[in-house]
């Protein structure tokens, strides 16, 4: 009598996310041909933008390094049944993070400014989930409702210090000054240079793509070998069992939260750091929700957000050249995006149930 | 022909039945809940239902209501062929049930859990009042005083249960079915109860109640049926049966359960508690001063209905919950409190336990077998080589063992707990808990959902434990099973151990009144 | 600061408070009905786009502000099939619908008018009219109540008034009639209404699509009243801000008047003054800006008082015994 329709699990990892993104794609079709548009020549366009050259490659790399930070992050909360919606206000905060780090230390050389910077921004991402975690945690205060506000309360704290503090004088830019050229970080141009493979020098990836991959693997390790991983996983499926164990509802609360704030403000080494190269309002830009959709999608395994962060990528980077080249402006891909989590996040079960029929009659036959 | 037949029985039998069921079943699943079930209750009685847990009467009744739909078979309601897709079709019929779980909204009054679904009218004033009009008559007639105006969450749970059948009799409802309202009473309110019952059949009610307590079948009902295992087995006028009887026709053999055991050689004492009390969440006190031993190499048996304090006693002794009083282990104080109590530490010194409920503490029905059998020792110097890994290897292989051991089905350490049998998940469980020789094990209903033959090897376990010296504390509600097992029995009642007995100087009557708070 | 000023600022406060008001009662109505509703925002900006898009168009605000409603209902109808029917997560559900709306009020905008996303500047018919009450001009000069009858109460566009009268119907709806009973009980223990032989599925279904209607006047007012057309993102966190109107009234219509009052108050200073100086220390407008959520999750904190939200709220009813 489980909610829950029985699918095998190579099915629910693959199939499910699968149908739910072609549900989206088909919608989003039917509203670019409503628009007048032709939904297979925007196809063509996006895959033609986004993977034909190696400047599309480094957009759509760049774009999802950022996710697969924020998408790590929603992840591991959603691992302990935690809804992290403030990747937003976390990451923005990491940026604070980096350009404390950049700006006030004078770094020899950018791999020193680089481990600095990624501590710096994840310290302040995770201080920033604290917050909410511990609120979560000791005084049942609801996480989802808590980290919207403190997006809203992050945004704010940037917009004053950096009209306040670190705004150079005489300029009108609400933005930090820039970092010194020295820590500038390697691009992803210049390491394939040293193999000997050409690519293209303009889009803003870099060494962090390396990092967040890495974080991949390093979150993975974390859930599934180790004894906090274990714990995390307990308490996510079920908190009696967990306090049973004698697993802390209230430690592993906050430690998810400090790891998933973490991971979050380390986005802002890709953007912040590898991009912008100073601090500007909103250099999130929308990611950290972004990474709501990514986490649904990679079913919330390091793995699969690798896969959707690459997707979201794509889109962002598809969806730019077709705003440039045809009618249709970049928010299509906000709309895509809104449908792939409402598909794979509520509407799960609408998907879920006609495929466990499916298995349920080629079962019985 | 049967079209006849069946005329002529529905002619007779029309005029004084209030409900006939004819073949009604219900499957969950591959679980057939319901088989075949035909019964007839005459109007203006008390008809008893009584069966073991799982016998499928709940279902039955739920179809009754229209809670569930029936996969086959027909219900007649005075007499009337009647289709009951839903509860309200049920209410118009005039059925009215008060589950064992109530259905009351906790911060509504009383007056607006009456009305809610059968206001008179758009605006709730008149319907207020009428309803309080009509509370204070039935307060009057049928001994069911609460207080109108009083929020549901402030109430006792007699009264609560008082409330839901307010919103029957609100109902206009002739026909009143109770599911095991007395699980959750004192005695006193269990007596109020059935006063109540006797008294709306006095006005030509029909009450159905379903319990699994012989004593109150044989004290208010006018005829019984018996289930078992999804099937109708008999009905007995109540005058013309013995509980004796009642209870062959409920186990279906005539098999005491006997577990091959040598006497015990009782130790050192191990574990001591002293004056225990526990006040939850909503200021009930579920443990009123419970202080118990228990010796190496024994078994005390805690005999008790549901709710008794059983839970919290458990939950106290395995560090899950705080309390007033003192434990000691081997004579050394254990915190009661603070950062050094808590489930790790208990098991630390050597306090295992098997939880009550499985499903919600004892596993985790999602993850695979062997991350199971880790759980709660996952600290274990062997399962963590350094401090960053856990070897899951090792946890595999240790899983191996134990599942061979303990002839777990299948030996799948990838198998998903959820996918294990009922008996199956416990002896996982059991394995986790039993294999470190703890000093004391505390076990809370370790049969409860499995098959004869697993039920069988969990009892072995538990006796060749006990004769290797650990103290065991055994939590049961099935009276049978602390027979066959335990070599001291204390009865708990409303949060006291209202006495102790050795198996061979009592009997289950002398248990049932010390269950029932009678000394 | 002089009577004037002191005037417009509660005159603006008015006007700021009523998207934020009829949001807020959205909120609070379906969520007592046990649905969580974070998708405010998102009916609201689509309701300000449709507004502003069919007034423009008509040349008729109240046209405008059916579509808006519609519109608005649309989304409520993806949330309660999501989150009702299907029994999925309402959270991953809300954040959906603000992005869908995000999205697609854009893409939409710029296909119909070109102009980067916007809708054209509204005139005459398509902007909503402001009122005024009657003998606001004979009494303008009397003192006390000229400033408060003539400058603060009269002036506003009839949505403003609809919004206020909403806050003792929604009131009078969930306390003292059937429907509202009904509903408290849904958000309580649907087990119990279920029991009753009444629809869980089609009380929440009514909770979400009223929260839908009055989200479809919140966007409307924003676009026609407020503003006088449609720009990207014009919602601007006001659905949010609406939420924490919702928990800091602890769901309790009358409340979420005064926590919205107090909210448009704040924005209102905000956006009168760049920099307030209260007891001789400088506050940032930041400040103003950060403090409704700020109050918010002081409030969920339960350091001044706990807020507790309806018991069933974001669970999907699923029967059992």
């Amino acid at each position: 009598m489980s909610t829950k329709a029985r699918i095998p699990h190579w099915a629910d990892v693959t199939l499910v996310p699968l149908v739910s993104i072609a549900l989206a794609f088909v919608i989003s079709a039917v509203l670019i041909w409503a628009i007048g548009e032709s939904p297979w020549d925007a196809v063509k366009m996006m895959v033609e933008g986004a993977f034909g050259s190696s400047y599309g490659w480094g957009y759509t790399l760049y774009y999802a390094t950022n996710f697969i930070f924020t998408g790590l992050a929603v992840s591991v909360a959603f691992q302990a049944r935690l809804f992290n919606i403030g990747g937003e206000g976390q990451a923005a905060l990491g940026g604070l993070g980096v350009a404390l780090v950049c700006l006030y230390i004078p770094w020899p050389h950018w791999s020193v400014a680089l481990v600095a910077a990624s501590i710096g921004a994840a310290v302040f991402g995770a201080a920033w989930a604290f917050i909410p975690g511990y609120l979560q945690a000791k005084r049942g205060s609801h996480i989802v409702i808590t980290t919207i506000m403190f997006n809203f309360i992050a945004a704010s704290v940037l917009g004053y210090i950096l009209v306040n503090i670190l705004r150079p004088t005489g300029s009108m830019d609400p933005a930090s000054p820039r970092f010194a050229p020295e820590i500038a970080l390697p691009k992803l141009h210049e390491m394939l240079a040293l193999v000997g493979i050409p690519f293209s020098r303009v889009p803003p990836v870099n060494i962090s793509l390396l990092i967040a991959v890495g974080m991949c693997f390093v979150v993975w390790y974390l859930l599934w070998r180790t004894r906090l991983g274990y714990q995390i996983r307990a308490f996510g499926e079920s908190e009696p069992a967990a306090e049973y164990a004698g697993i802390s509802p209230v430690r592993i609360t906050i430690y998810v939260m400090l790891i998933s704030g973490g991971l979050a403000g380390m986005m802002a080494v890709n953007s912040v750091m590898g991009e912008q190269q100073r601090l500007v309002l909103n250099a999130v830009e929308g990611a950290g929700f972004i990474g709501i959709a990514v986490a649904l999608m990679g079913r919330n395994h390091p793995f699969g957000v690798v896969l959707a962060a690459l997707l979201f990528g794509f889109l962002y980077q598809g969806g730019a050249e077709l705003a440039l080249w045809t009618a249709i402006p970049r928010e299509l891909i906000v709309v895509i995006q809104a449908l792939v989590i409402l598909f794979t996040g509520a509407l799960d079960n609408m998907v879920r149930i006609p495929i466990a029929r499916a298995f349920a009659a080629v079962r019985a036959r | 022909m049967a079209l006849t037949d069946t005329a002529m029985r529905q002619e007779t039998a029309a005029s004084d039945l209030a409900i006939e069921l004819r073949g009604i079943s219900k499957a969950f699943g591959s679980v057939q809940a319901n088989k075949d079930i035909s019964i007839r209750v005459k109007r203006g009685t008390i008809h008893g239902i009584v069966g073991e847990n799982g016998a499928g009467k709940s279902t039955l009744m739920s179809i009754l209501f229209g809670f569930y739909s029936a996969d086959a078979g027909e219900i007649y309601v005075n007499g009337k062929l009647t289709e009951i897709p839903d509860s309200l079709s049920a209410i118009k019929s005039g059925i009215g049930m008060v589950f064992q779980h109530f259905k009351l909204v906790d911060n509504f009054t009383v007056l607006e859990n009456v009305i809610l679904g059968a206001e008179d009218s758009g605006l709730l004033r008149p319907s207020l009042a009428r309803a309080r009009g009509l509370l204070k008559d039935l307060a009057r007639e049928f001994e069911l005083n609460v207080n109108p105006d009083a929020k549901v969450e402030d109430l006792s749970v007699g009264h609560q249960q008082r409330v839901e059948i307010l919103k029957a009799l609100y109902r206009e409802a002739d026909i009143l079915i109770l599911d095991e309202p007395t699980g959750v009473l004192t005695p006193s309110e269990a007596d109020h109860l059935f006063r109540i019952l006797k008294g709306l059949k006095e006005q030509g009610k029909t009450i159905i109640l379903i319990t699994h307590k012989l004593r109150e079948i044989m004290d208010v009902t006018d005829e019984v049926s018996v289930m078992r295992r999804g099937e109708m087995v008999a009905t007995r006028v109540t005058a013309e049966t013995n509980p004796t009887e009642l209870a062959e026709l409920m186990v279906g053999r005539k098999v005491l359960l006997r577990v091959e055991k040598t006497p015990a050689k009782p130790g050192a004492e191990v574990l001591r508690a002293e004056g225990l009390r526990v006040v939850d969440s909503h200021g009930v006190e579920r443990l009123r001063g419970v202080s118990l031993d228990i010796r190496a190499g024994e078994i005390l048996g805690i005999a008790g209905v549901a709710g008794n304090g059983q839970s919290e006693l458990l939950e106290v002794l395995a560090g899950l919950r705080e309390a007033e009083g003192q434990v000691w282990l081997r004579g050394e104080a254990l915190p009661m409190s603070g950062a050094k109590f808590g489930p790790l530490s208990r098991r630390k010194q050597g306090i295992a336990h098997v939880p009550e409920d499985r499903h919600r503490r004892g596993l985790v029905l999602n993850f695979h077998a062997w991350e199971n059998t880790a759980f709660g020792y996952h600290h274990d110097a062997r399962f963590n080589p350094s401090p960053w890994r856990m070897d899951n290897d090792a946890i595999r292989e240790d899983t191996r063992g134990k599942m061979e051991r303990f002839d777990v089905r299948p030996p799948d350490c990838w198998l998903k707990a959820s996918g294990f049998s009922g008996g199956n998940q416990q002896k996982i469980v059991l394995a986790r808990e039993m294999e470190r020789n703890p000093e004391v094990l505390l076990v809370g209903q370790p049969t409860r959902g499995g098959d004869i033959g697993a039920i069988e090897f969990i009892h072995q376990q538990l006796i060749n434990l006990r004769d290797q010296g650990t103290a065991v504390l055994l939590v049961s509600v099935e009276l049978d099973e602390i027979l066959a097992l335990s070599d001291r029995i204390a009865v708990m009642f409303d949060g006291r151990i209202m006495g102790e007995r050795m198996p061979d100087e009592t009997n289950a009557q002398e248990l049932g009144l010390l269950m029932a708070g009678m000394e | 600061m002089d009577i004037a000023t002191i005037v417009q600022v509660i005159d603006s406060t008015l006007r700021l408070a009523t998207p934020l008001l009829f949001a807020c009662l959205a909120g609070l109505i379906s969520e007592r009905a046990g649905v969580f509703d974070i998708g405010l925002e998102g009916k609201m900006l689509i309701a300000a786009f449709t507004a502003a898009a069919i007034a423009y168009v008509s040349a008729n605000v109240w046209i405008g502000v059916g579509a808006a409603v519609l519109a608005s209902m649309v989304l409520s109808l993806v949330h309660g099939v999501a989150s009702i029917t299907f029994r999925g997560n309402q959270l991953i559900a809300g954040v959906a619908i603000n992005f869908l709306a995000a999205g697609i009020t854009v893409v939409i905008a710029q296909n119909w008018f070109q102009l980067g996303g916007r809708t054209p500047s509204l005139t005459g018919d398509a902007r909503m009219a402001r009122l005024q009450l009657p003998f606001a001009d004979a009494v303008r000069d009397v003192p006390v109540l000229g400033p408060v009858y003539s400058g603060i109460l009269s002036g506003h566009g009839l949505l403003v008034y609809v919004a206020f009268l909403c806050v003792p119907l929604t009131w009078y709806m969930l306390f003292r009639t059937r429907l509202g009973l009904r509903m408290r009980a849904v958000g309580e223990n649907p087990a119990a209404v279920d029991t009753a032989g009444i629809s869980v599925v089609g009380l929440r279904y009514i909770g979400v699509a009223i929260g839908g209607v009055l989200c479809g006047l919140a966007g409307a007012y924003l676009a026609t009243g407020l503003s006088a057309g449609f720009v990207q993102e014009m919602t601007a966190g006001r659905g949010f801000i609406a939420l924490a109107a919702m928990i800091f009234a602890k769901w309790r219509p009358w409340h979420a008047m005064g926590a919205v009052l107090l909210f448009g108050f704040l924005e209102a200073v905000a956006n009168r003054f760049q920099n307030i100086e209260i007891l001789g220390v400088g506050v940032p407008v930041q400040a103003m800006q950060a403090l409704p959520y700020v109050l918010t999750v002081v409030i969920l904190a339960g350091f001044v008082g706990k807020a507790i939200p309806p018991r069933a709220v974001g669970t999907p009813y699923v029967k059992e015994h």
